[in-house]
């Protein structure tokens, strides 16, 4: 059974997320900051009257920070029954996988970030690396 | 009908819907006729307007239910089967029923609608018998009732029955609606700011936003009545609640409500239910005192609680006063000392006042004896939690011998609150008016002197006392983008402390709809919601409990004072001097430290007294001294005002007019010459300008000579007058 699921890219890798718990992808809307909030947490947004915190996937998967002047995209999931707002880089299509193209992270990832990858799938010219969403959010 | 009990209303437009209600079931029943399901409905209908009806003493309902009851129950238990004859008598009786409830509705009493005959018909039906054709009895009835209301003017026709004229809508559905009216009511913050921050908007759309605010206002208020429901509900089962208490404590109480029509949010309603009970516990268990007590005492035995509600502000007030023994402040003191809540320093530099206000620490129980009435593990501190968690204050008044009061301070809503926007290093907060007393705006100049520092920690002296300053921009870990010197302070209050909240810029106030944050932000401990703002944008509401218990711990506050008593003996900034203009080119210093205010007052505002000049200034009188004249000079300003120094003390003051104010100089002056005059202690070069230097004492003295006579202990030889507290 193949599972589809919504990519994008953080630090030129990809990576991807269940198309279930997507609601919607947006570009950036403004950010009010949390000071004294985890630098994960990026800020609040308000979309549509509801305000959503949004989440840096960067500073929770320990990549680099993003370049400034390049504005991250957002892609809106539902955590626990909440929304969510995930800062990517640029988005990706959406794509159907399946069980065999996927491996479980290799050994050698060790570290925090380790919980928050449930593993690859080995596409044709790159991997993609399935998001636990709920842990990526939480951690 | 208007003074018809508000019991007998909802028992009114309860059996109406169940009678609409019955009446399908019966109709259907006699399609189905073996349906238990349906008997059983009707059953439960049947019942509960019987068991209402007895309560309310409406003989004859009851008895006709009583009836109907017991054939249902023959029905629904297969004793007897369904048949057309007994379902018209069913019928017969919900008419009869629903003509019984008519007339209480019109005459707030049973009337006299004829019952006999269907009871009559039921019993028949009952015993197993045929029934009886008796016909149009039930009719009959209903012409007698018709009849008085025929009687009745022609707008009591039109006028809408009790059942029509309310709805039951589920509380979901009003939740939602206040939810949209808070999207509207932001997205008319949005409008009405981009109207106002645009230059060239057509006046079209300037008047429909101006519309558009005033309809999203009414109907936001609208909207939020259909959730009001008056305090009554809360209180309507205390009566109860205080006669047993009473009868168990040995105690004779009285209890007297005012405002029982105040109306409050149901879901707050809720939330005060508990703390509520538990206060009006509290004062019949230990407010008030045994009969003998009292009448030893020289008072009614009957001890009188009172309850009252009212709005004030924006908010509900709600009073639970008992004219019981009161509470001693100095045994509540003694018992925070006991059990280790607060030290004996703590407690000599705390007003006695507050000393009350202990009662809510946690830990803290005056029972003397644990009864099973209080003592069960709730203290005031819940209290003081549940009522603040909903955004609400609690305080405690007390007078030895003469009784005790809690005032509950609850906003309106939750949903919806008046707030002020404030900027802080670039982003927006806002602060809820509920935790506002005053707005402090010092321009660089009077900020340099305003603000002083107490070791280390600043404080300005609002009005003669001393107000601990704390700056968001340390509290959030942000830098500030102010550089002009400027300090705005937000006077704020909460758990009875005050304290300034330093902001860069002050923005508005605007209603703001207050949206829930997300647990993980909820934890930081610093942000009670967030909000939309005009423009669109999120921005953070402070708690500013959380706020006060972080940046005024007990330990601060007790270090603070500490650090007052000790820094008061020395000299604050005795380097610091205003330097003022009195005409003829002299310039004379002032210690800033001498210096209460600056301000513009109008020279038509001078008065006599005697020989004197006085202004009146915040509600008291003022001596004047003219600066000019004293030191022997002639003023050169022109205009219709005068700028003056105030100096206060010990709660006089006085007013120095001088021409100008020229400068604050920090830095001792660098020549001192002894050239003694009148009214001078030397001079000095300050700025490259000779200057004299102000004996401010002979200064006040000669608008004042009582000045001094409540200071003794002025140091003369220091030459600079400083607030000794």
């Amino acid at each position: 059974m193949s599972t589809r699921l919504v990519t994008f890219t953080l630090a030129r890798r990809w990576y991807g997320v269940d198309v279930s718990a997507v609601q919607e992808v947006l570009r950036g809307l403004p950010r009010t900051r949390i000071p004294l909030a985890p630098p994960a947490l990026a800020g609040l947004i308000n979309l549509r009257g509801q305000v959503l915190t949004a989440v840096d996937l960067r500073a929770q998967l320990g990549l680099p920070p993003r370049e400034d002047g390049t504005e991250p995209m957002l892609v809106v999931t539902h955590v626990d029954g909440e929304p969510v707002a995930l800062l990517v880089d640029s988005i990706g299509a959406v794509v159907d996988v399946e069980p065999e193209q996927f491996e479980p992270p290799p050994d050698t990832l060790v570290g925090p970030t380790r919980e928050l990858i449930l593993g690859a799938y080995k596409l044709t010219d790159h991997l993609l690396l399935s998001l636990d969403v709920d842990k990526a959010v939480a951690a | 009908m208007e003074d018809m009990d508000e019991i007998v209303q909802e028992f009114l437009v309860e059996s109406h819907e169940n009678l609409d209600q019955l009446d399908r079931d019966l109709v259907e029943l006699e399609q189905q006729p073996g349906s238990r399901e349906l008997l059983a409905s009707i059953f439960r209908t049947i019942h509960t307007i019987k068991g209402t009806s007895g309560f309310l003493a409406f003989g004859k309902l009851e008895s006709i239910t009583h009836l109907g009851e017991n054939l249902l129950a023959r029905l629904r238990d297969g004793k007897m089967s369904m048949t057309p004859a007994t379902t018209d008598v069913l019928l017969e009786m919900v008419d009869t029923v629903r003509a019984l409830l008519t007339a209480i509705e019109h005459g707030g009493t049973e009337g006299d609608v004829v019952v006999t005959a269907v009871v009559d018909k039921i019993t028949a039906v009952l015993e197993g018998g045929e029934v009886v054709p008796v016909p149009a009895v039930p009719e009959s009835g209903l012409d007698k009732l018709d009849q008085p209301t025929d009687k009745l003017d022609q707008p009591e026709h039109s006028r809408r029955t009790v059942a029509d004229a309310s709805i039951r809508v589920d509380v979901d559905l009003l939740d939602t609606l206040m939810r949209l009216v808070g999207e509207l009511v932001l997205t008319r913050n949005q409008i009405v700011r981009q109207t106002l921050d645009q230059d060239e908007v057509g006046q079209d759309l300037v008047r429909s936003s101006q519309r558009l605010n005033l309809i999203a206002t009414e109907l936001q208020e609208g909207v939020m009545k259909t959730r009001m429901q008056p305090i009554d509900h809360l209180w309507s089962r205390l009566p109860r609640v205080v006669r047993d208490l009473g009868a168990q404590c040995g105690k004779q109480v009285r209890l007297a409500m005012v405002g029982q029509e105040t109306e409050l949010d149901r879901s707050l309603l809720e939330a005060v239910k508990d703390p509520l009970t538990h206060l009006v516990r509290n004062a019949v268990d230990h407010g008030l005192e045994s009969p003998a007590a009292r009448t030893a005492a020289g008072k009614p035995a009957e001890g009188l609680l009172t309850l009252r509600a009212y709005h004030e502000g924006g908010q509900v007030v709600v009073e639970v006063c008992d004219d019981g023994a009161g509470i001693d402040a100095d045994k509540v003191a003694a018992k925070t000392l006991d059990k280790g809540l607060r030290t004996a320093g703590q407690l000599a530099r705390t007003a006695p006042s507050d000393l009350l206000q202990l009662i809510f620490l946690p830990g803290f129980s005056t029972a003397a004896a644990v009864t099973n009435v209080s003592g069960r593990g709730v203290g005031m501190d819940v209290v003081k939690t549940n009522i603040e968690s909903i955004g609400g204050t609690i305080e405690v008044e007390s007078v030895v011998g003469r009784g005790t009061t809690c005032r509950l301070r609850i906003p309106l809503t939750l949903a919806i609150v008046p707030a002020l926007t404030v900027e802080c290093a670039g982003d927006r907060y806002a602060i809820p008016q509920v935790s506002l007393l005053e707005l402090v705006a010092l321009d660089a100049d009077r900020a340099a002197g305003g603000v002083e520092d107490v070791n280390g920690a600043q404080v300005y002296r609002l009005r003669g006392s001393l107000l601990p300053l704390v700056h968001l921009t340390e509290v959030l870990g942000v830098e500030s983008d102010r550089s002009d010197g400027h300090v705005l302070i937000a006077v704020l209050q909460a758990d009875s402390k005050r304290f300034g909240l330093v902001i860069d810029r002050v923005l508005s106030t605007e209603e703001i709809v207050v949206k829930p944050l997300s647990t993980r932000l909820k934890a930081l401990g610093t942000y009670s919601g967030a909000t939309i703002l005009g423009d669109g944008r999120v921005a953070l509401i402070l708690d500013v409990q959380a706020l006060t218990r972080r940046a005024l711990s007990a330990e601060s506050i007790d270090r603070q004072n500490a650090e007052q008593t000790v820094a008061g003996t020395v000299v604050t900034e005795p380097d610091r001097v205003l330097v003022a203009g009195i005409g003829g080119g002299r310039q004379v210093a002032i210690p800033l430290s001498s210096v209460t205010r600056l301000e513009h007052i109008p020279a038509a505002s001078v008065e006599l007294v005697g020989s004197r000049e006085v202004v009146q200034y915040r509600g008291a009188i003022l001596p004047l001294l003219r600066l000019d004249r004293h030191l022997g000079s002639v003023s050169e300003r022109e205009g219709t005002d005068l700028v003056v120094v105030v100096y206060s003390c010990e709660g006089r003051s006085v007013a120095i007019v001088v021409d100008e104010i020229v400068d604050i100089v920090e830095g001792e002056a660098e020549v001192r010459s002894d050239i003694d005059d009148l009214g001078l202690l030397g001079s000095a070069v300050i700025r490259d300008r000779i200057t004299e230097l102000l004996d401010v004492r002979a200064a006040i003295l000669a608008a004042d000579p009582n000045f001094y006579t409540a200071r003794d202990e002025y140091d003369e030889a220091h030459g600079t007058l400083q607030e000794v507290r």
